[in-house]
């Protein structure tokens, strides 16, 4: 792929997409923001200036870089627009069926040559592909969240990728400033294989009774030298979030750390989802934690 | 107020050497069994506080008395093998330990500039209990391919904001020491998740081998 490309990002009017498409704007690209949801694009927008305008007061950004950033910027719901792209990453719902359903209608849409990339962060990027006629043209690239602040992707090939297109998309991400990883596919790739077990086995230990959520938080932290507990940051991701993390692995891997544990399901039917709720493992006032 | 006394019995292997001659306030004496001394009652005292390594407290003080015993605790200050110990003390409480002795305990290692978590006394307290399995699952990932060591860890620094990654971690506190803690939990819990991993099990057939 040349320097500047045409980039495609589906999906971003969500959360992760709109950060992977600072990161696409932000490295010169001219990047489309396809959604099916208007109002998520003007939102995306919103925060995509904003963002740009805080880097720019921070230094990290010219005035100039912001411009160019913006004047290749643009929003659409209509897919037809994407037939330029060189590259489309897409980060829709986490639904196989509605990702697999969107490579197959960009086949129609794209050139031959396009690279097509997933953020997925639980599905096979095989099972993706296998939506496309082009399975070859397939790649993972999982960005983290928030992606614009975040270096690490996780970059997978399917069983079926070619590996000049890895290769291309590799580059890609690298020229984005980003830090890529090569992993395989495999359910939750290398960090949410990691952390979903690792945030459930502290959800046990709650509930069998080892100690208290803050106590578990305060010894992890304090131990290992990590910013946030594990308990904080269920808390922080969403304790129904936790469930839908949990049951697409354990569907996939029988993994007994992956099952979402009883406490946590008991939580999410009572409505402790965490932050966003005001309560989780811990109780939270507007932005501040409080007890605990 | 008078200052609280501290007894620090030590044994054949001479630990706590690191609670050396703490200052704090409170009334009465606390008893400190470091590693290795044999645990004897003190009825007197507010806390008899017994230092463990990886095993529970009722195996080092497993005498009906300690059941039964409102003063006693264990602690350990945690680190990870022979890597350089953490300011964390985890203190074991038993089923009949009193607030009283819980505080005296959490004002002698606040003290001395530790943080301290109260726990239960099961197999691998909290970090190891939590930690362990992660240590193991990056170690089979990595034999099995997932990705290379280097960027497994650089995934978890980056991606996780950690310190260090698990791999590089686990090989610095040893990985004949996680053999030893992952086949207690293991022996407990029969979980696969505490299954020492593969490289673990040959780093302490090796061990044996020289012995
Ligand atoms: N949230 C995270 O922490 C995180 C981190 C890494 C990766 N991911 C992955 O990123 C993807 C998106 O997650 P999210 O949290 O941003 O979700 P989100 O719900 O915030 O955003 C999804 C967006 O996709 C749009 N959309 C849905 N179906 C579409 C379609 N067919 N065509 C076009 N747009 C469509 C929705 O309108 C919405 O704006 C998922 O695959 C998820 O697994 C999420």
């Amino acid at each position: 792929m040349k320097q500047s490309t045409n980039v495609a990002v589906c999906g971003a009017g969500g959360t992760m997409g709109a950060g992977i498409a600072i990161v696409s704007a932000r490295s010169g690209h001219r990047t489309i923001c396809y959604d099916t949801s208007a109002s998520g694009l003007e939102r995306a927008r919103g925060q995509i200036e904003k963002f740009f305008a805080k880097s720019v007061s921070l230094g990290k950004l010219t005035a100039e870089q912001q411009a160019r950033a913006l004047d290749g910027l643009t929003m659409t719901t209509s897919l037809d627009d994407l037939g330029a792209c060189e590259l489309v990453i897409e980060a829709v719902f986490e639904n196989l069926e509605v990702k697999k359903q969107l490579f197959g209608k960009l086949d129609s849409v794209c050139a031959e040559t396009a690279v097509f990339a997933s953020n997925t962060s639980t599905l096979s990027i095989t099972e993706i592909a296998a939506g496309s006629a082009r399975p070859d043209r397939v790649v993972g690239m999982h960005f983290c969240l928030p992606a614009q602040l975040m270096a690490l992707v996780e970059m997978t090939p399917g069983l079926r990728t070619d590996a000049a297109v890895f290769d291309a998309a590799w580059n890609w991400v690298t020229a984005a400033g980003q830090v890529p990883v090569r992993t395989q596919d495999k359910p939750g790739f290398i960090l949410n294989a990691l952390l979903v077990p690792f945030n459930n086995d502290a959800i046990r230990a709650v509930e069998a009774g080892v100690a208290s959520p803050a106590d578990i938080d305060r010894a992890i932290k304090t131990a290992l030298g990590n910013k946030l507990g594990p308990l904080e940051l269920v808390d922080l991701v969403g304790l129904d979030t936790q469930v839908r993390l949990c049951d697409a692995f354990y569907a996939n891997t029988y993994d007994p750390r992956a099952a979402a544990p009883p406490l946590l399901k008991r939580m999410v039917a009572a409505g402790l989802l965490g932050r966003k709720s005001g309560r989780g493992f811990f109780a939270y006032s507007g932005q501040a934690m409080f007890g605990a | 107020m008078i200052a609280m006394t501290c007894r620090i019995h030590t044994g054949a292997d001479g630990a706590a050497h690191w609670l050396d001659s703490p200052h704090f306030d409170g009334q009465g004496t606390i008893d400190v069994h470091a590693l290795g001394s044999p645990v004897v009652p003190h009825p007197e005292s507010v806390a008899v506080l017994v230092e463990l390594d990886h095993r529970m407290l009722a195996a080092l003080a497993g005498d009906p008395w300690a059941a039964e015993a409102e003063n006693i605790l264990g602690f350990t200050r945690y680190a990870n093998g022979t890597d350089a110990p953490s300011r964390l003390v985890e203190l074991v409480r038993a089923r009949a330990t009193g607030d009283s002795a819980v505080a005296a305990a959490r004002a002698l290692f606040e003290a001395a500039g530790y943080q301290v978590v109260v726990c239960a006394d099961q197999p691998g307290r909290i970090v190891d209990r939590l930690i362990r399995p992660v240590y193991n699952a990056a170690l089979r990932l990595v034999d099995e391919g997932l990705a290379t060591q280097a960027d497994l860890d650089l995934t978890c620094r980056l991606g996780l904001g950690y310190v260090d990654g698990p791999v590089e971690r686990v090989e610095r506190g040893g990985l004949a020491h996680h053999y030893d803690v992952t086949a207690a939990l293991f022996e407990t819990f029969g979980t696969p998740g505490f299954a020492p991993a593969a490289r673990s099990v040959a780093a302490a057939q090796r061990r044996a081998a020289r012995t």
